[in-house]
């Protein structure tokens, strides 16, 4: 595995012919001869060993890196090149291996075999301590703030620019801050207190945190999965510039077209193998998604149309407040019947999380009517609304929907381990439950050694699909789904949108809320847009275009020009 | 809302559930591993402190076997005789109870710290209705035992329902819960039931009736730890093997899955406190039907605070509570003899005892010394690789 990229036979002198910058052209061959007949079959994704030799030398190579964990090889074999200034995006399923690759980039694990050169010298990387005097910064998707130290404590944390041997220099690490900020083209108040700021401040203060200490390489982990679209905006600027101040950056999401539209390079991962390059100028979404997947998956939703029964969910003038008090659904009205989908659109914070809470019970209402199937539910319990038939599957599926450190069969009776065949007179029948794991996950494709590891070691479309599974697979009269496929891969988005699909065909009636509207569009037969705690409009979801959503969603207005 | 509420207790203390469950995770064997090394690193500082108390003790000379003496002299001290281990076991006794207590409140991401005062409130309603006089031996006995656990349980509700419904928190509140109990039961029982005619304040001693028996000819060993085992079973079924325990562990582990689940966390949390004061206070009535006889109005024991170690130590399990209990018993119980053999003073065993937990706290430092098996981290998903 010496020679990796491939070194084309021919032509040593394209190399210094050719000054272009190798972003959007270098197609390295992939290692071995069945993923590169993958990539053919792909179709778009050409092969080109010869571009790959005029390239820069490249800032950061992993050859053949190989990591096996008991039962399992999660990185087998896999080669990375990553030059400077460039964005490299890491495509793949959840439980793929991108973490377990850029976790032994960071010195967080060690492979078994393979070997990592840093600017061409092999090197061992120890811990996070030594990848980051190495140059190699990481970014993780959960943040690692001190929310009550302020931006630069935060910084500096770790690496402190002392005064004296007593007291921090905290002049000069804020001066430093500013520049930095002030080079990637925005500003930052180093005194400002961390937990104060949005999440995507939080995620510049990360980045800048690992440039404070002279990262050249830079992995960020799913940067774009707590963003609004309008702060990915925004971040996509900040990386652009740093990739052309020559920063390296390994770029890792689920969403296929912000990867399309960020990297200059896409490398694909399967199952711990590295499965084929791409170009993201031309690759499409369907290319990738099935490269990542290894079969044709359907990112349009398959569904017949809707065959509307009785109405199910009748809400009538409710209003909900928010912790702090302010009415943040304001006199909301609308009906959802039996074998339909309405999906409710809008930016993320209008009031939609309120609205569901108090639907399910978690919050109450200040006024206004829930009446399921014509009977009055306005603040019942969660438990109560269970037994009637309302399924949940709640939008922070970490903090409502798992107990993570439960086994996934405990998390598969979650809501319905008190009554038969679960538990009889108070006492649980641990066979009964294990029966019904053992019916649930071959049915949900919840992909696990064993149903009694905890749901903490399942990946976040496979936690995803253990919630579906439990809601799914109980008496439904109304299903309500709140951001149902947020940050998982495309197989599971695609596996939970037909279940839903097959939920409304079932009869039940079914209340989505995303913030992706396409998946709102593609899933909804009819469509209400939240805005500023108002339902500002109800259209047909075959005709709704995407562009008039969005005007609602951005503006409140219903009455535009249509 | 139902949730209990979070007051700044909560915050200035950083305990939440988390904190509290964070030790409560992890493979099986591995804390057992992981706490078998702490109890040895334990007894390594401790044979350190005694070859260094052998130098500056009366002998005043370097002996690197004075360890392995002294923890034989423990040992003898402690399981020599019929009659040591049966003082072994009376010292693990009442630490069961409260270890147990301590445990429960745990698995519902709750700190019991007023184990103690919980346990001095069933001393002493077990050690007035143990006075009743007219009634038969197992009833007497029964009835004493019963008035303990509702005389906890009522000083484990109170916190429960602060927290519950006022958002104080429990650490705050049951510590100074302990105070009043100790206090307000020392005046009562200098004062309005005290015994005329006894030389120290106390109440008066109970019906031979209500009195624990004793199980092993010439030892005074009681029946208390027959008591005390058969409760460790019960709350590990009641935690493990009931909807109730499925709903405490939940608030525990999630209280906002709880919610989604339809499980009160407020009652939940009223109900855990109470069974954890309920389990005090029966190794309160435990101890004075078994072993004192009457309530002194100085009653200072600190069976709740080491309650929390033995907690700790054993995992809050059930099991590892009543292995943890017994390990304690045994350094209790042997300390004495040790000091009478070698000239160690006793309080080595203390710090020995202290050692242990400081590393079962500071996991970390031992999982550093089992190099190969680090725990996996959350992301690296080869369970879910593996089926794909």
């Amino acid at each position: 595995m010496s020679e990796v990229p491939s070194v084309p036979p021919a032509d040593p002198s394209s190399s210094a012919d050719a000054p272009t910058p190798p972003e959007g052209s270098i197609m390295a061959a992939a290692p071995d001869p069945a993923t590169a007949a993958a990539d053919i079959k792909a179709g778009g994704m050409t092969i080109d060993p010869a571009v790959a030799a005029r390239a820069t030398a490249p800032s950061l190579e992993m050859r053949a890196i190989t990591k096996r964990f008991p039962g399992v090889v999660a990185n087998d074999h896999i080669d990375l090149t990553i030059r400077p200034g460039e964005i490299h995006g890491l495509l793949g399923e959840n439980g793929a291996g991108k973490s377990t690759l850029m976790n032994i980039l960071y010195g967080l694990l060690t492979p078994d075999e393979g070997e990592i050169l840093l600017d061409g010298a092999p090197v061992v990387i120890a811990g996070p301590a030594d990848a980051i005097a190495r140059g190699i910064g990481m970014v993780h998707q959960h943040f690692m703030l001190v929310p009550v130290f302020s931006v630069a404590e935060n910084i500096v944390l770790g690496n402190e620019t002392m005064a004296n041997p007593i007291f921090l220099d905290t002049h000069k690490a804020e001066g430093r801050i500013r520049d930095l900020a002030a080079q990637l083209g925005f500003e930052i108040d180093p005194d400002a207190k961390v937990g104060d700021l949005s999440v995507g401040i939080q995620q510049r203060i990360e980045i800048l945190k690992a440039l404070y200490r002279g990262a050249k390489v830079l992995i960020l982990d799913e940067p774009t999965a707590v963003l609004t679209p309008q702060e990915t905006v925004e971040i996509f600027q900040v990386l652009r510039r740093l990739a052309a101040e020559g920063t390296s950056i390994v770029f890792i999401s689920h969403k296929l077209y912000e990867v399309l539209e960020i990297a200059d390079t896409i490398t694909v991962i399967r199952r711990g193998r590295v499965v084929g390059q791409a170009d993201p100028k031309t690759a499409t979404e369907e290319e990738l998604a099935e490269m990542m997947v290894g079969r044709e998956v359907s990112l349009v939703v398959d569904k017949g149309p809707a065959h509307p029964g009785d109405v199910v969910l009748s809400i009538d003038g409710v209003e909900v407040a928010d912790d702090r008090g302010s009415v943040v659904v304001d006199g909301i009205s609308f009906e959802v019947r039996a074998g339909e989908i309405f999906g409710i659109a809008g930016v993320a914070g209008n009031g939609q999380d309120e609205f569901v809470e108090a639907l399910n019970g978690l919050r109450k209402t200040r006024a206004g009517t829930i009446s399921l199937a014509g009977e009055d539910i306005t603040n019942h319990s969660s438990r109560d609304l269970s037994e009637r038939g309302v399924a949940y599957v709640p939008g922070d599926r970490q903090r409502y929907g798992l107990v993570l450190t439960y086994p996934i069969e405990d998390n598969l009776v979650l809501t319905d381990y008190y009554h038969a065949p679960f538990s009889r007179y108070g006492v649980i029948d641990e066979k009964a439950i294990a029966k019904r794991a053992a019916e649930l996950v071959p049915k949900f494709d919840i992909r696990t050694p064993s149903s009694t590891v905890p749901a903490s070691t399942l990946s976040g479309g496979n936690q995803q699909k253990v919630i579906v599974a439990r809601e799914f697979s109980r008496p439904l009269k109304l299903l309500v789904a709140d951001q149902p496929t947020r940050g998982i891969d495309v197989g599971s988005i695609e596996f939970i949108h037909k279940q839903i699909v097959a939920k409304r065909d079932a009869g039940t009636a079914v209340l989505l809320v995303s913030a992706e509207l396409d998946e709102v569009l593609e899933l909804s037969d009819r469509i209400g847009v939240m805005y500023r705690g108002k339902l500002v409009a109800i259209l047909d979801g075959a005709e709704a275009e995407k562009e008039k959503v969005g005007l609602i969603m951005a503006t409140g207005q219903a009455e535009v020009s249509a | 809302m139902t949730e209990p509420k979070t007051g700044w207790a909560d915050k200035a203390l950083a305990l939440d559930a988390s904190t509290t469950t964070g030790m409560i995770g992890g493979s099986r064997k591995r804390q057992f591993l992981v706490t078998v090394i702490a109890i040895l690193l334990g007894l390594l500082v401790g044979a350190v402190l005694i070859i260094i108390s052998g130098l500056i003790g009366p002998s005043q000379t370097l002996d690197l076997t004075l360890p392995i003496t002294a923890y034989a002299a423990v040992l003898e001290g402690a399981l020599g005789s019929p009659k040591a281990i049966a003082n072994t076991l009376n010292a693990a006794t009442p630490l069961i109870f409260t270890g147990l207590s301590v445990a429960f409140g745990f698995r519902a991401g709750l700190f019991n710290i007023g184990a103690n005062g919980q346990l001095l409130i069933g001393a002493f309603t077990a050690a007035i209705v143990g006075t009743i006089a007219g009634i038969p031996f197992p009833i007497a006995m029964l009835l004493a035992l019963v008035a303990g656990a509702l005389g906890g349980a009522f000083w484990g509700f109170i916190p429960g329902a602060l927290k519950a419904w006022r958002g104080a928190h429990e650490v705050v509140t049951t510590i100074m819960l302990n105070y009043v109990a100790y206090l307000l039961l020392n005046l009562l029982a200098s004062s309005t039931f005290k015994d005329q005619g006894a030389t120290f304040p106390r109440t008066p001693d109970i019906n031979p009736a209500a009195a624990l028996p004793i199980i092993l000819a010439d030892t005074r060993l009681h029946l208390g730890i027959v008591f005390a085992l058969l409760t460790a079973v019960f709350v590990w079924f009641l935690l493990f093997k009931t909807t109730l325990g499925f709903e405490i562990r939940t608030v525990g582990a999630n209280s906002s899955a709880a919610r989604y689940a339809g499980i009160r966390p407020a009652f939940i949390t009223v109900l855990t406190m109470s069974i954890a004061g309920a389990l005090a206070g029966l190794g309160g009535g435990v101890e004075i039907l078994g072993i004192t006889k009457n309530y002194p109005a100085e009653f200072l024991v600190s069976y709740g605070f080491d309650g929390i170690a033995v907690a700790l130590l054993g995992r809050a399990h059930p099991f590892g509570v009543v292995g943890a209990a017994l390990l304690f018993g045994v350094m209790r119980a042997g300390a004495g003899n040790m000091q009478r053999q070698t000239d160690i003073p006793v309080d080595i065993i203390s710090i020995v005892q202290g050692v242990i937990l400081l590393f079962v706290a500071a996991q970390v430092v031992i999982e550093r010394l089992l190099p190969r098996v680090r725990p996996k981290r959350r992301e690296p998903t080869p369970a879910s690789a593996a089926a794909a």
